[in-house]
């Protein structure tokens, strides 16, 4: 089995906000949303999902209501608040400045 | 979001907790399921797919945990945590009582002793600036803490460069008119600026006015808070009234603070006026007072001292007659007042800190035990998902609660000790403790306690947490590495069990050299026989018995009545008895030899002839005093051997002549040669003393002594109504016995009180470095069972096994004897000014402790050993 990169510590909740920009989901819902979108190569380390997502709850970042999913099962789902949103614009510049610096280093090593 | 909405939506899910937990486990199912099938859809089988799942998404009690760490509150795992060490305890109750106890013990001695050394050392004296005062003497040939004399006070008051102020002070009986007739009342006399120096004002009333003890001395008197409320029951108008002490008329002005003492001077009811028109007052050879003094600012201890010195260097060469070889001392006034206590309150200190070492180690090493067996108990939690920081927290949270209980107790029980102790000291005693008035809980002794707790829970979190790796979950699991395991904790264990030994050696040598030396002190030489002996102190109107004949007939009678009480077979009369402070000196000269003011001081005593009979003291030669030696007949004395020695080395006194100094034309005749009679403490050396005829120099303030055939307690109270049938206007004061006299006389009380604690401290010691050794060999020889049964199955018999235990017992049995030699002689070396009678090498007690302690320690293991010998092979092997 092929080792895959393990998630970058702190950015699950940045990635569970990210998803939760479309539409509300349940918890699995978000694992394979997950997985999806990034090709497989970023798996979530499922049980982590639900501390990170009682965390973001508790910030008021997402709200949380039961729901029916289409086969007719009640799942919690997850919906995106303004604050949430808020954060994840917060998160998601200082990830860019963070990889930006990164690369920069990255390259100048290479030059170098 | 606000901190404050975050909060209530904790506190909501505090209170929904239930619901919170089924939602998680309804939404992990949820998930479980979905996974499932995508397994399943890729072909796997259905156990395959369901396992599959359980295994992403991971521990489910762990996540939920994690998610509960998330919303709730951090205390609650510290409930959690709490409550399963409470199980954990309850689980094993055997454990957690004998260790709570062992700990309670340790800490409750130290915490008991601690309060005593903290209201007598630690806390400062109640004045102002405790520090800056000192306190001042004169030094003479024969001691350095003797009285100085008015005139010496006058000069070295108005000379001194280097004390904002001076003043005087002496403890002082005084005689108070009561309706009834004279009664004793415990005072002293203070110059008028001594509450001032000492920053102290009264509660209600007025200070002494400075000049008040000038020439022309006012008669007033300030009164004790105690002695307000107990003789004036605290009425405000006990202001201006007057009472009548030792014939003179006093105006009550003030009242001291109720947290007002000064020991040098206690107890004192009383505090009058110093009068500056006493006789005594008016001679500089007249010593009756002590200096206490205030340092200027900036000026140091040294400085002051040294000016002090040339003064009184100046004044001896001013006056040579008085002040010859008086030399001027000074000592810190908390040195005065402690200084005596100090050294025992810091070896009880030691010993308590000992004994607690004792009892942690003892506990942290049964704590190692226990996590020896809870090995499979963390590696199943640990597998279970309790992720290593959460385990050690277990283990400091258990440590806590052992260490938390274990000093409550210790502390309740350190209170019930205290006021054991409190009242174990006997009511002179603790006059002359003043400070120990405030002995009890208070911030210092309840930071101590906390910081001995905080100290202990690091003692039992960080040994099992040191011990136990949290990495090594599979092996524990497996139930293997006993042997690696075995061999650590046996080395570590045997360490701490020599520590316990050692430690317990010293503890029983101090003890041994203690109570030696107070057997010493009770069997020393004291020249009289005590048992039997009814004493009584008598003073009478000096006004109504002026004369001397009327004195020597009240003398007479007072003789003869007592002499005639059934059972009573001699009675003696003495201005001082023995075993006090050594006090009345004075100067004498030897007539016929050259004579150039030297100060030979000597004890000073006027006896009755029957003094000597009922002390039953021995005659060397010569003769006693015959009733009839009055002033009408030839002056005559009586000398002992110790003046014998120092002054008629080779020569026999008797029939010289001695005088005191300034007194040539009246020398007196030594008529007798007695034995050594122990004037001063117990633990004094023996000091000149002259007897003078009680007929020839009588006073009006005297002891009555008699020896009787019966129990001499119950003589006291005939004695008592006998004499004040004479003349009920006397006063009669502290009846007692000489018996009770020595018992209770302050060396023999530090002495008596040293030995006790520290000979408890030692019994618990040894009971708890004996359990210990138990320990480690009985669990060495639990883990050894299979060797045991092997060996014993290849053919080894029964003696050799016994001989394998009882090595491993005796190696650890001598280091710790010959530490604890080491030890105890280094201890005894700091504590041999405690010791009298006796050297800190002291080669039977410590051999005497070297065999006790190493035979409690070998029968101690001898239980194991036998367990061990007795192990069947068989059964040892079948065990695996």
């Amino acid at each position: 089995m092929a080792r895959k990169p393990d998630l970058l510590p702190g950015t699950l909740d940045m990635l569970i906000l990210k998803t939760l920009t479309r539409a509300p989901l349940h918890g699995y819902g978000i694992a394979l949303s997950i997985k999806r979108l990034s090709d497989d190569v970023l798996t979530v380390e499922e049980g982590s999902l639900y501390p990170a997502l009682q965390r973001l709850l508790l910030q008021g970042w997402v709200k949380a209501e039961w729901k029916m999913t289409e086969t007719n099962r009640r799942a919690r789902f997850y919906t995106l608040t303004a604050a949430g949103r808020k954060q994840l614009g917060i998160e998601l510049s200082d990830f860019e400045q963070m990889i930006a610096a990164i690369g920069r280093v990255l390259k100048d090593a290479q030059e170098a | 979001m606000n901190p404050l909405t975050r909060l209530l939506k904790k506190l909501s899910l505090l209170f929904c907790r239930k619901r919170f937990y089924s939602e998680l486990d309804e939404e992990m199912a949820f998930h479980r399921e979905q996974a499932e099938k995508e397994f399943l859809a890729t072909g796997m089988t259905a156990e395959a797919a369901r396992y599959a799942a359980i295994r992403r998404l991971g521990n489910p009690t762990r996540l939920k945990e994690r998610s509960q760490e998330m919303v709730g509150f951090s205390f609650e795992t510290v409930v959690q945590d709490l409550s399963f060490a409470l199980r954990q305890l309850r689980k094993n109750p055997g454990f957690a009582v004998t260790a709570i106890l062992i700990l309670a013990l340790g800490i409750g001695a130290s915490v008991a002793i601690f309060a005593f050394v903290d209201a007598a050392l630690i806390k400062p004296l109640p004045y102002k600036d405790s520090s800056r005062l000192v306190i001042l003497f004169e030094s003479i040939p024969i001691g350095p803490r003797f009285h100085l004399s008015y005139p010496d006070y006058v000069d070295w008051k108005r000379e001194n460069k280097v004390f904002s102020s001076l003043d005087v002070f002496a403890a002082y009986g005084f005689m108070m008119k009561t309706p009834e007739g004279l009664r004793q009342a415990d005072g002293a006399r203070v110059s008028a600026g001594f509450l001032r120096t000492l920053g102290v004002t009264p509660v209600i009333g007025r200070d002494f006015y400075i000049g008040e003890d000038g020439a022309a001395p006012a008669r007033t008197v300030l009164l004790s808070y105690a002695a307000w409320q107990k003789r004036y029951g605290g009425s405000k108008g006990v202001l201006e009234q007057s009472v009548v002490l030792d014939g003179d008329p006093y105006t009550i002005i003030g009242v001291l603070p109720r947290e007002f003492h000064f020991a040098p001077a206690e107890p004192a009811d009383f505090w009058a006026i110093e009068k500056s028109t006493g006789v005594c007052e008016k001679m500089r050879g007249c010593h009756n007072l002590f200096g206490i003094a205030r340092l200027k600012d900036g000026v140091t201890f040294g400085t002051a001292f040294a000016d002090i010195k040339e003064i009184a260097k100046g004044l001896e060469r001013q006056y040579p007659d008085s002040n010859r070889e008086q030399a001027a001392n000074m000592l810190p006034l908390t040195e005065v007042v402690v200084g005596e206590i100090r050294p025992i309150l810091l070896v009880l200190l030691s010993g308590a800190g000992l004994l607690l070492l004792i009892a942690s180690v003892n506990v942290a090493s049964l704590l190692l035990v226990r996590s020896e067996s809870r090995k499979r108990e963390i590696a199943v939690r640990g597998a279970l998902g309790a992720s290593p920081r959460r385990l050690v927290r277990q283990f400091v949270t258990e440590g806590m609660m052992l260490a938390g209980i274990g000093c409550l107790l210790g502390v309740a029980g350190a209170l019930q000790f205290m006021r054991l102790l409190g009242k174990l000291i006997p009511k002179d005693m603790m006059a002359s403790m003043p400070y120990l008035q405030g002995l009890g809980l208070n911030g210092h002794v309840l930071a101590f306690a906390c910081a001995l707790a905080v100290l202990a829970t690091a003692l039992f979190a960080i040994t099992p947490i040191a011990r136990l790796q949290f990495t090594e979950i599979r092996e524990g699991l497996s139930q293997g590495g006993r042997t690696a395991a075995g061999v650590v904790w046996r080395r570590f264990g045997a360490n701490l069990v020599v520590v316990e030994l050692a430690t317990a050696m010293v503890l029983l040598v101090g003890a041994g050299l203690l109570g030696k030396s107070f057997y010493r002190l009770l069997h020393a030489d004291i020249g009289l026989q005590p048992d039997h002996i009814a004493m009584l102190h008598v003073e009478a109107q000096p006004e109504k018995y002026s004369k001397n004949e009327q004195r020597v007939a009240l003398g007479r009678e007072i003789v003869a009545r007592a002499g005639a009480l059934p059972g009573v077979k001699s009675v003696g009369l003495t201005t001082k008895l023995p075993i006090e402070d050594g006090d009345w000196t004075s100067g004498i000269r030897i007539m016929g030899r050259p004579y150039h003011g030297e100060h030979n001081e000597v004890a000073v005593r006027n006896v009755s002839p029957g003094y000597w009979t009922t002390l039953k003291s021995t005659l060397v030669s010569g003769r006693y005093f015959r009733d009839d030696e009055d002033s009408s007949k030839l002056k005559v004395v009586i000398v002992n051997q110790a003046l014998a020695k120092q002054y008629f080395p080779g020569e026999d006194p008797v029939g010289q002549q001695i005088a005191f100094g300034d007194d040539v034309k009246s020398p007196m005749v030594i008529v007798g040669l007695i034995n050594d009679i122990q004037e001063g403490q117990l633990d004094a050396a023996p000091r000149s003393a002259i007897y003078l005829p009680f007929n020839q120099k009588p006073y009006t303030g005297f002891v009555v002594l008699a020896r009787t055939a019966q129990d001499e307690q119950a003589l006291l109270p005939s004695l008592e109504s006998t004499i004040h049938a004479i003349d009920p206007g006397m006063a009669l004061f502290q009846p007692m016995t000489m018996n009770q006299k020595i018992h209770d006389a302050p060396s023999t009380y530090l002495h008596r009180s040293s030995a006790w604690l520290v000979g408890g401290f030692a019994a618990l010691a040894l009971l708890l470095g004996v359990v210990g050794l138990y320990g480690v060999i009985a669990y060495s020889v639990g883990r050894r069972t299979r060797e045991i049964g092997v060996r014993m199955a290849l053919g080894a018999q029964r003696n050799s096994v016994y001989r394998l235990v009882l090595n491993e017992a005796g190696r650890l049995v001598a280091v710790g004897v010959t530490v604890g030699l080491a030890g105890s002689i280094g201890s005894a070396l700091l504590i041999r000014k405690l010791l009298f009678g006796v050297q800190a090498w002291d080669v039977p007690t410590l051999a005497a402790v070297a065999v006790t302690l190493a035979a409690a320690a070998m029968l101690a293991s001898f239980i194991p050993a036998r367990r061990a010998a007795s192990v069947s092979p068989v059964e040892a092997l079948r065990t695996e």
